[in-house]
């Protein structure tokens, strides 16, 4: 078997008129995780719909864990494990018999799907509550359910779309420390995510998707420095003047300042964003320029969006028009704050 | 990587052996639905038993059919028919909801047979209108229902109203997968099972409908499905009806099975 668990080559798929997925290439080697970040409509879930046989590419080809997603879809199906946008388990089944359905299903026996659904109830911290119906259930516990079920088949090659949507932070933060503990099992890993926090805490490498394609790779570190460090966020009073507030502060930057048109926000990436405050004060002060809000924070997706491609994040229609796609957390992305 | 495409791809009685297994691993994921929601159950039973009650008491002294000497005789065969068929209108609703709510994305992305999925559904629902068949016949008992013309016909009976919906399930399926949301399915699934069943033999003679009507009525499949279950429960003319009615069966499942399936592949690609 080759090194690389997942590679694809000029991948593509449209649904009528849209290019979700337009020339993708990838390459993930066997025990690395894969984080595909970008905004809703990107392309990540088509991408993710591909690389688990239930979509058929246009075009390109992709191969995961040695076996081509088209021509060998059904040996495939044996090796990866996937937990889509949805918890997919059945609300009238106790979480042991969710388990213990798909076990059967990867056709492992009776008393093997048994002893696996077990491992996960413990390995998720579910025993309590496993015989309980999943209508019972937390967000929180039916997305570790979901993830329980996508590892039942012990797979070789495991996709997580945006596995912590919709989440709380506390719900969050554990389910990433589960997903942290698969990678030392030596599973391949691609998620997706809306999230730079989350693709830093969790991948080795980053690719960046914007309309249906890679517009920047690397380490999350690599892709923070093409931001520049942390960022500042200046707030001019009078919103009119936001343009010579960027020229204000602009020399004291790492890059160039960009000016958010609808919130009249100035950002400006710089290395260490609070050694330079009081000069940025003193600055403004001297263009009598009034501030009414002024905060470093570290960079977000977006923050990289804007570096990358110069504009924010924009959600498009992708996720509509695909079949079988009802888009969850639509919106939920964390507003850019200046807190 | 050689060994694991063996492993994947095994013989063809292996094959044979997990589609079967697939199918009764689905099928038992469905009909636990029912016990975890009795209120499912119990409401699905209670409108047919209402039927009957209905049809015994308030319209049967009105209906007057000639040969028959008590109408809940008459009325049960159509009961069972009614039955069978409105609970495959839920074939489709199940299968929009296992769409809408990603099981069908999880189901698809594991090695497990492809037909598992439409042939558990309808294989579940089946079993379902067992149930109900069993106890609208106790219903039905209970209020001076009895079968005339023997144990065996009985059982055939009970068979054929079981393989007459299996067969509308499938049409099901079919609307199902095609409107893709649950109440789209409900309120779809339902709008053209009633023109079939009451425009029928079902509860009422031919002969007391209007000419241009009952050319319609004698050729509608519930006629003739009511008919033959009429000469397996009462005795008379079966053999003609019966293989007309066995004849509709296999050609709603040849149409409708190859619809649903690939509605099925599209519906989830």
């Amino acid at each position: 078997m080759s090194d690389a668990a997942i590679v694809t080559k000029d991948l593509r798929k449209s649904f009528g008129p849209i290019k979700a997925v337009d020339g993708v290439d990838l390459a993930a080697p066997a025990g690395t995780v894969v984080g595909l970040l970008g905004p809703n409509g990107a392309g990540k879930t088509t991408i993710v719909r591909i690389l688990t046989t239930l979509l058929n590419p246009d075009g390109g080809t992709a191969r995961v864990a040695g076996f081509d997603v088209v021509r060998d879809a059904e040996a495939l199906r044996a090796v990866i494990g996937l937990a889509g946008q949805y918890a997919a388990v059945d609300e009238n089944l106790t979480g042991r018999e969710n388990l213990d359905l798909v076990g059967r299903l990867y056709h492992l026996g009776k008393a093997e799907a048994r002893r696996r659904a077990d491992e996960m109830l413990e390995r998720f911290e579910l025993t309590d509550a496993a015989n309980r119906t999943v209508k019972t259930y937390s967000g929180g516990m039916r997305r570790r359910l979901d993830l329980g079920a996508s590892l039942v088949g012990r797979p070789q090659v495991l996709f997580l779309d945006e596995p912590t949507t919709g989440l709380d932070p506390r719900s969050r933060f554990s389910l990433w420390d589960v997903i942290r503990e698969l990678v030392y099992d030596g599973t391949t890993l691609l998620l997706t995510t809306q999230y730079l926090e989350e693709a830093d805490r969790l991948a080795d490498h980053v690719a960046v998707i914007d309309g249906g394609r890679v517009i920047a790779e690397g380490t999350t570190d690599q892709l923070k420095a093409r931001v520049g460090g942390d960022l500042l966020a200046v707030r001019v009073v009078d919103r009119t003047r936001a343009a010579d507030a960027a020229e204000a502060v602009a020399e004291l930057g790492s890059g160039a300042p960009q000016v958010l048109a609808e919130s009249g926000e100035v950002s400006l990436p710089v290395r260490e964003g609070a050694a330079i405050l009081a000069e940025v004060v003193r600055r403004l002060d001297a263009a009598q320029l009034e501030i009414s809000d002024l905060a470093v924070r570290r960079p977000t997706m977006d923050d990289v969006f804007l570096a990358l491609t110069g504009h924010v994040a924009e959600e498009t229609a992708e996720d509509a028009q695909e079949p079988g796609t009802t888009p969850r957390g639509r919106g939920r992305r964390p507003a850019r704050s200046s807190a | 990587m050689s060994s694991i495409a063996d492993r994947a791809l095994p013989l063809p009685r292996r094959r044979l052996w997990w589609t079967l297994s697939d199918a009764a691993v689905v099928t038992r994921r469905n009909l636990y639905r029912y016990i975890r929601v009795p209120p499912l159950l119990l409401f699905s039973t209670i409108q047919p038993i209402m039927f009957v009650l209905l049809f015994t008491y308030v319209f049967g002294g009105a209906i007057q059919v000639p040969g028959v000497e008590h109408y809940v005789d008459y009325l049960m065969a159509g009961i069972l028919v009614q039955t069978v068929i409105f609970g495959s209108t839920q074939t489709g609703v199940g299968l929009a909801e296992d769409l809408s709510r990603g099981m069908v994305d999880r189901f698809r992305s594991l090695p497990m047979a492809r037909s598992a999925v439409l042939a558990g559904r309808t294989l579940s629902d089946t079993v379902r209108n067992l149930f109900v068949v069993c106890l609208m016949v106790v219903v039905g008992t209970l209020v001076g229902f009895r079968f005339h013309a023997g144990v065996v016909p009985a059982l055939a009976a009970v068979a054929l109203a079981l393989a007459f919906g299996l067969a509308f399930s499938w049409i099901s399926a079919f609307i199902g997968l095609s409107v893709r949301d649950v109440e789209s399915a409900q309120a779809a699934g339902f709008v053209w099972v009633f023109p079939l069943v009451f425009a029928s033999s079902a509860f009422v003679p031919v002969d007391s409908m209007p000419g241009w009507l009952q050319a319609f009525v004698r050729a509608n499949p519930v006629t003739i499905t009511v008919n033959a279950m009429r000469g397996l429960t009462l005795g008379g003319p079966t053999t003609r009806p019966l293989l007309q009615s066995l004849a509709w069966i296999v050609g709603i499942l040849l149409v409708f099975v190859p619809l649903a399936v690939n509605r099925y592949r599209r519906a989830a690609g």
